[in-house]
């Protein structure tokens, strides 16, 4: 009986990671769509930041409540994860408990888990609270109806659900170690769970190995499926969150990089030495659709978990406008599922489609590029850069301007600056000093 | 009154073979806009007062480009940015100080890959600076006992990292300095960047700038500091959409100094 749930735990985790490597792989190929963007300098400076902005969580603290509770569910993901890894060896060899050899250290550690599953308990349910019946405001925007508000729903309650397996493992462990049950030897320590004791302990202990093993099986099961859900969810970002802030714009915000091949075009133009009047022109100005944009572009957007700080922050949709910077990232997302899923099928004629088809014109220009959304993304997202990009697309190649901008375009041409007077005028206020 | 200034241009003092040690980008809402010239003019007096070698470009100035970017036209940005960095290196500019957070972080940061090299200051820090070097100093108490509030713009903020400088002049006036709810990082835009000031709000609930001004009535004070000429169009018509005009007063950091100094 032993050796067949070994082969099954076995086969279970293969297929597990088999699937999961097989999205993380499709994934990194829709980033790859996106155009190259050297983000490779600065070493150093780059693990700092991924240190302190994803390790170390140093802009979720601008929030204090959500902060908390997330360092909650955070810490318990990343601590729990060595239990997990005992479950994985357990599973594997037939053990039960393998690191219960490290005698109080270990006994310490699980104790320490328990204590940690239960505050992630609290901190999903806080969060569903929070969601649900406090009903912040950032989580009922326009774009979080249907699949966004949906798949935070699963997520938080499939933790809460492995959580309680957890403990209600551990509380059948602890009785049948308390019984001498074969193989149940005594180890761990169990603050939290010994108050399930109760429930269980009137059962035999037939029922509680079987329950044991129910749990333990639904427990790790309940992981493996998680695992895979997570490529297809926003949940993503526990994974995403650690290179997409090594690859951080280290620049000031306030920089938009120089489209280095509208320089060679504008220096050619104006015939300046340096040009190279042989390099090819530029396919295309700006952005229309995701193989247009960057690959951190891209990143940024499976990386992003729309937790919409970023629109609850904008100016913009402050006011009533119609922009959402988190609504943006959601849109690449989707686009780049929609082409990846394309490519999936072998087709590589393109479907005709762009980004213009998620997003739309009056979004773009309702844009202040005040910054306030990258300030405000805990993962270092850029939503700014996408706008900006897609503007570009706009004026350049499609003159689709507002009328008022075009005037100011003409009038930076003929007066040197954005409004309609003479460029003699320029000094005239030094007349009347 | 004092006596005129005059504003030298840097072609005068090239002219002269006298060297320029520091630009005044005076920018075009600093050159044009009938109210922003104030704070060109405040700031002059102020490098004047000080002695500072300082020279306009003047006529052969022109828009940074930086609303042409922000609105997607990168073609002629570079354009702009092009022409005028062939100008500031044909006179050998090193070093610019400049009024507009828009100028100032499309100098520093935008221009660098185009070739031009400069040692770019907004005026916020190098106020800061002539009052940390004691060179500034301030004799008359007109703002003692007044609230200021200060409006950080997001150039000079977010953009720029830029945040106590300004509020460390400020504390310089003998005012109380009361904060806006959402400052520092958490500014709120006045409504003017990426080009929105040079067209139509889109559809919403609320303008920006009203939002932003209606939060600076709140705290109560006399006295809206800001360091940008187009958060100064906005607040203004904020502080006006409330008929507030004759109560308070939106003023560029450089005003406040200057009149402090009774320039």
């Amino acid at each position: 009986m032993q050796i067949v749930q070994q082969i099954i735990f076995v086969i279970a985790l293969a297929v597990a990671i088999y699937i999961f490597a097989k999205n993380v792989g499709k994934i990194r190929r829709n980033i790859l769509l996106g155009k190259d963007d050297d983000r490779t300098d600065n070493k150093p400076e780059r693990w700092k930041t991924m240190l302190k902005v994803a390790f170390g969580q140093t802009k979720m603290v601008a929030r204090p409540i959500p902060a908390i509770l997330h360092f909650f569910v955070y810490t318990g993901f990343i601590l729990i994860n060595i239990e997990v890894l005992e479950i994985m060896i357990d599973g594997i060899f037939g053990t039960h408990r393998f690191f219960a050899g490290l005698g109080p250290i270990y006994n310490m550690a699980i104790g320490f888990f328990e204590i940690l599953a239960v505050l992630v308990l609290v901190g999903c349910v806080l969060f569903l609270t929070r969601r649900f019946i406090s009903r912040i405001p950032r989580f009922h925007k326009p774009e979080m109806k249907g699949w966004p508000t949906k798949d935070a729903t699963i997520i938080l309650i499939v933790e809460i659900v492995l959580m309680a397996a957890l403990l209600k493992m551990n509380a059948c462990d602890q009785i049948l170690q308390a019984r001498g049950a074969d193989h149940y030897a005594q180890a761990g320590s169990f603050p939290v769970s010994q108050y399930l004791v109760p429930i269980f302990d009137g059962f035999s202990d037939g029922s509680l190995i079987a329950m044991e093993r129910i749990f333990w099986w639904f427990h790790i099961i309940g992981i493996l499926v998680f695992l895979n859900y997570l490529p297809y969810s926003k949940h993503f970002h526990i994974i995403l969150a650690f290179p997409n802030t090594f690859y951080s714009n280290l620049k000031p915000k306030g920089t938009i990089d120089n489209n280095a091949a509208i320089t060679n075009e504008v220096k050619t133009m104006m015939m300046m030495p340096d040009a190279d009047p042989n390099a090819p022109p530029p396919e295309s100005f700006g952005a229309k659709d995701i193989t247009d944009l960057s690959w951190k572009n891209i990143m940024d957007a499976y990386t992003c978990t729309e937790c919409g700080r970023c629109t609850s922050e904008c100016p913009a949709n402050q006011t009533g406008k119609l922009l959402s910077p988190r609504k943006i990232m959601m849109d690449v997302r989707d686009r780049a599922e929609e082409v990846g899923k394309r490519l999936d099928h072998g087709i590589e004629e393109p479907d005709n489609k762009n980004l213009l088809d998620y997003l739309s014109t009056e979004e773009l220009w309702a844009c202040q590029t005040c910054n306030a959304c990258t300030e405000a993304c805990p993962v270092n997202i850029d939503p700014l850069d996408i706008i900006v990009q897609m503007r570009q697309f706009l004026v350049m190649e499609q003159a689709q301007a507002p009328s008022e901008l075009n005037m100011m375009f003409t009038n930076i041409e003929n007066n040197g600056a954005p409004w309609q007077f003479p460029a003699s005028d320029r000094d005239k206020w030094t007349t009347e000093i | 009154m004092s006596e005129p200034i005059h504003i030298p241009t840097v072609a005068e003092l090239n002219g002269k073979g006298q060297p320029v040690e520091v630009l005044f980008w005076v920018g075009c809402a600093g050159s044009f806009d009938e109210r922003a010239q104030k704070i060109t003019k405040a700031m002059a007096k102020i490098l004047h007062h000080l002695d500072v070698n300082f020279a306009i470009l003047g006529k052969e100035e022109s828009c940074t480009g930086d609303p042409a970017k922000r609105a997607g036209n990168e073609f002629l940005f570079q354009m702009q940015a092009m022409n005028n960095i062939a100008i500031m290196n044909g006179y050998g500019i090193t070093k610019i100080i400049t009024t507009c957070p828009h100028c100032f972080n499309t100098l520093k940061n935008e221009y660098p890959s185009l070739g031009g090299n400069y040692d770019v200051v907004h005026h916020t820090t190098y106020l800061q600076g002539l009052i940390n070097d004691g060179k500034l100093t301030f004799g008359k108490g007109d703002y003692k006992g007044k609230k200021i509030t200060y409006h950080d713009s997001c150039y000079i903020g977010r953009a720029n990292g830029i945040y106590d400088a300004p509020r460390d002049v400020l504390k310089k006036l003998d005012a109380e300095l009361v904060e806006l709810k959402r400052c520092r990082a958490k500014g709120m835009c006045c409504g003017a960047g990426g080009a929105q000031i040079f067209k139509e709000a889109e559809k919403g609930e609320k303008e920006v700038n009203v939002d932003r001004a209606e939060e600076a009535l709140e705290t109560k004070a006399d006295v809206i500091a800001a360091n940008c000429p187009f958060c100064m169009t906005m607040l203004r018509d904020g502080v006006k959409h409330f008929n507030k005009e004759d109560e308070v007063e939106v003023l560029d950091l450089a005003e406040l100094v200057a009149n402090a100094n009774d320039l």
